[in-house]
C-alpha cells in the first residue's frame, strides 16, 4: 500500500521552512515538553525542597549527640536522609515523563513528528538527566552544607573536605538521577502509568524489603543487587552487613540504568505504538 | 498488508494506493480496519506482513516527516496537562519549526483565544481543530485525517471542506476518513471502501455511485412484507427502512414491478434511488459489516 506525494515538486511555493529531525531538534522538544507541564517542576521543586528540608531538620535533630539517636543519623549521610523522599518523587517524574505520553495518546502525536523513535528516547534521557543533575546535585549540597552548619554550633560535625564526604554528596545526587532514569525505563517498558508506578515502587522498595527481611541470608544476597541497595552502598556511610563495596554498588546501580535503557529501546523499536 | 492482533486480523491483504491531485475518501463500518491502516501508514504499528510506502519510502525513513504528512489520527493525541499552544510547540520543535508558525496554525483553526488553556478542558470540536493544527504545522505534501469533521460546527465543517479542496487543487494528497456520508459525498473524488479489513472498491465517487446507486429501488406498499418474501431470492438488499417502505438492492423497478404485479400486489411508490455515495456504501457494506446494528439485522424478516 502506498500514498504518492507529487514526484515534482508541487508549484506551490513552501511556506514553511522546516529542518530534518535530528537528536537536537528531538531534545528541544522534550525539553519544550517538559518545562510546560506543571506536575514535572513541582514533583522536581519537591524533591528539591525536601532534600534541604529534611537536612536542616536531621541537623537540628542531630545537634547533640544522646542515646535516642541511630548510628545512621550521626555519620556525614545523616543530613542526606533526604534522599528517601526524593527517590520517590524523582523516580515517578521519571515514569511520568514516559507513561504520561502513553496514558495521554500524546505518543501518536510524538511518534508521528519523530517516526524514527529512538531519537524520543535519547531525547527524553538527555533532557531528564540534564534538568534532575543541574537541581538536585546542588540540592544535595546546599542539604549537607545546611544541615552540618546547624550541627556545628554545638558540636563538631563533618564539612565537604573531609575524606570521601564529597563523593558522598556527590554520589546521593548521582544516585537520585540514575533512580529517575530507571524510573523512566519502566514508563517506557510498561507504558501505562499505574503499572508503571508500581513496577518502579517494586524495584526500589517492595522487592529489596522481601528479599532482605523475609527470605533469610540467601534473600539477603539478593536484595543488595536491587538498586535502591546498590545505591546505599555511596549514599550511605553506615557500613552495614549485605552492603556492596562502594564502587561495585555504584557499578551494579549503573549497570540497572544500562539494562534499563536498552531494555526500553529494544521495546521502543520492536512494539507497535 | 496485512496486520494481526493475535487471532484477530484488522486488516487483510488490502493493497491500495492513494494518489495526489484528489481528495480520497476512506471508507468503512466501524472495525473494518480503518484506523488500524492509517496507524500502519503512520508507522506506528508494523504490519504483519506487507509493505507501505509514502512518497516511495516507509515513512520513517523521511528526513523531514511532519512535512510529509499532516496527520489527525482518531484518538486524541495530546496531553490534557498542556495548553494548545504549548502541544504545537513540542511538535513543532522537532521540525525546527518557530514559534510564529504555530501562532499562525493556531489562527487558521480559530484557537487563538484559548490557545493558552489547558487542553484537557477543551471540547471535543476544539481538541478536533487542535489536531487539524498540529497536522498543518509544516504545511505538508499529505494529510492523513481520521474523521476530521468529528464533533465540528457547521463553520468549522465548511472550513475543513475548503482547506481540503484547495490541498487537493495545490496537487497535494489528502486521504480521510469519515463516518458522515454526506460530508464524503461532498468533499471526496475518490473513494476506497473496506469491511473486515478487506478492499471492497477503489474507484471515482462518481463510480462509485453509479455503480450501485441504480441497484437501489425505493418501494412503498401496503404488503411490504410480502413483496419481501418474493423478492428475496433474486435481491442483493432488501431494507425495511420504515412501515411499508422498502429498499431493494440488485433489481431494477421493472423486475420489481413486474413481480409484484403478477402477486397482486399493490405499490404506491417504486422510485429508483437517484445514486447517493450513502446508499452505494449502504449496499456494498450489507454483507461487510462487522458490528450489525439491531435496526438492520432486523430487515425486512417478518
Amino acid at each position: 500500500m502506498s500514498i504518492t506525494a507529487p514526484t515534482t515538486p508541487p508549484t506551490r511555493h513552501r511556506v514553511v521552512e522546516s529542518q530534518p529531525v535530528t537528536a537536537r531538534s528531538a531534545i528541544a522538544s522534550e525539553w519544550v515538553k517538559f518545562r510546560t507541564l506543571r506536575s514535572s517542576a513541582s514533583m522536581l521543586a519537591g524533591a528539591s525542597i525536601g532534600m534541604v528540608a529534611i537536612g536542616m531538620i536531621v541537623g537540628w535533630n542531630t545537634r547533640r549527640i544522646g542515646p535516642s539517636l541511630d548510628p545512621e543519623d550521626i555519620v556525614p549521610s545523616a543530613v542526606l536522609q533526604g534522599y528517601y523522599l526524593g527517590q520517590l518523587l524523582i523516580g515517578a517524574l521519571g515514569v511520568l515523563f514516559v507513561s504520561g505520553e502513553y496514558s495521554t495518546g500524546m505518543i501518536r502525536s510524538t511518534m508521528a513528528a519523530v517516526p524514527q523513535r529512538i531519537p524520543v528516547l535519547i531525547a527524553k534521557f538527555v533532557v531528564f538527566v540534564t534538568v534532575t543533575s543541574i537541581t538536585i546535585i546542588p540540592c544535595c549540597m546546599i542539604a549537607f552544607v545546611a544541615g552540618q552548619g546547624i550541627i556545628s554550633r554545638t558540636r563538631s560535625g563533618f564539612s565537604l573536605g573531609d575524606p570521601g564526604v564529597l563523593r558522598l554528596v556527590l554520589g546521593t545526587g548521582i544516585y537520585l538521577v540514575c533512580i529517575g532514569v530507571i524510573g523512566a525505563a519502566c514508563g517506557w517498558l510498561v507504558r501505562n502509568t499505574p503499572g508503571a508506578l508500581v513496577t518502579y515502587f517494586a524495584i526500589i522498595l517492595v522487592l529489596p524489603g522481601i528479599f532482605g527481611n523475609v527470605l533469610g541470608n540467601w534473600g539477603k544476597d539478593i536484595a543488595q543487587y536491587f538498586p535502591s541497595e546498590a545505591g546505599r552502598s555511596f549514599v550511605s556511610s553506615l557500613r552495614l552487613p549485605y552492603t556492596l563495596s562502594t564502587w561495585t554498588g555504584f557499578t551494579i546501580l549503573i549497570a540497572w540504568v544500562v539494562t534499563g535503557l536498552a531494555a526500553s529501546a529494544f521495546s521502543l523499536h520492536q512494539r507497535d505504538i | 498488508m496485512t496486520k494481526r492482533y493475535g487471532d484477530k486480523v484488522a486488516v487483510d491483504d488490502l493493497s491500495f494506493t492513494v494518489e495526489p491531485g484528489v481528495v480520497t475518501g476512506f471508507l468503512g463500518p466501524n472495525g473494518a480496519g480503518k484506523s488500524t491502516t492509517m496507524r500502519l501508514i503512520l508507522g506506528l504499528d508494523a504490519p504483519t506482513a506487507g509493505t507501505i510506502t509514502v512518497n516511495g519510502r516507509p515513512f520513517a525513513e523521511h528526513t523531514h516527516p511532519l512535512r510529509e504528512v499532516g496527520a489527525l489520527l482518531e484518538a486524541r493525541g495530546v496531553h490534557p496537562g498542556r495548553s494548545a499552544r504549548n502541544h504545537l510547540l513540542a511538535l513543532a520543535a522537532t521540525a525546527g519549526i518557530g514559534a510564529a508558525r504555530v501562532d499562525e496554525v493556531i489562527d487558521m483553526v480559530g484557537l487563538s483565544d484559548v490557545a493558552c488553556k489547558r487542553v484537557g478542558a477543551f471540547s471535543l470540536g476544539m481538541g478536533q481543530r487542535l489536531g487539524i493544527a498540529s497536522a498543518l504545522l509544516a504545511d505538508p505534501d499529505v494529510l492523513l485525517l481520521d474523521e476530521p469533521v468529528n464533533g465540528l460546527d457547521p463553520d468549522g465543517v465548511r472550513w475543513i471542506r475548503n482547506l481540503l479542496r484547495g490541498f487537493a487543487d495545490e496537487g497535494r494528497t489528502v486521504f480521510l476518513s469519515s463516518h458522515l456520508m454526506s460530508e464524503m459525498a461532498l468533499t471526496a473524488d475518490h473513494v476506497i471502501v473496506i469491511g473486515r479489513g478487506r478492499l471492497l472498491r477503489n474507484q471515482s465517487m462518481a463510480e462509485f455511485i453509479a455503480s450501485a446507486g441504480a441497484t437501489v429501488v425505493r418501494v412503498r406498499s401496503p404488503e411490504a412484507g410480502r413483496l419481501a418474501d418474493i423478492l428475496r431470492p433474486r435481491a442483493t438488499l432488501i431494507d425495511r427502512v420504515a412501515e411499508g417502505v422498502l429498499a431493494v438492492g440488485g433489481l431494477s423497478s421493472d423486475d420489481i414491478g413486474i413481480a409484484a404485479a403478477r402477486a397482486h400486489i399493490t405499490l404506491f411508490e417504486l422510485a429508483p434511488q437517484s445514486g447517493s455515495l450513502e446508499g452505494a456504501y449502504m449496499v456494498l457494506t450489507e454483507q461487510a459489516v462487522d458490528f450489525h446494528t439491531h435496526t438492520t439485522s432486523d430487515r425486512a424478516h417478518q
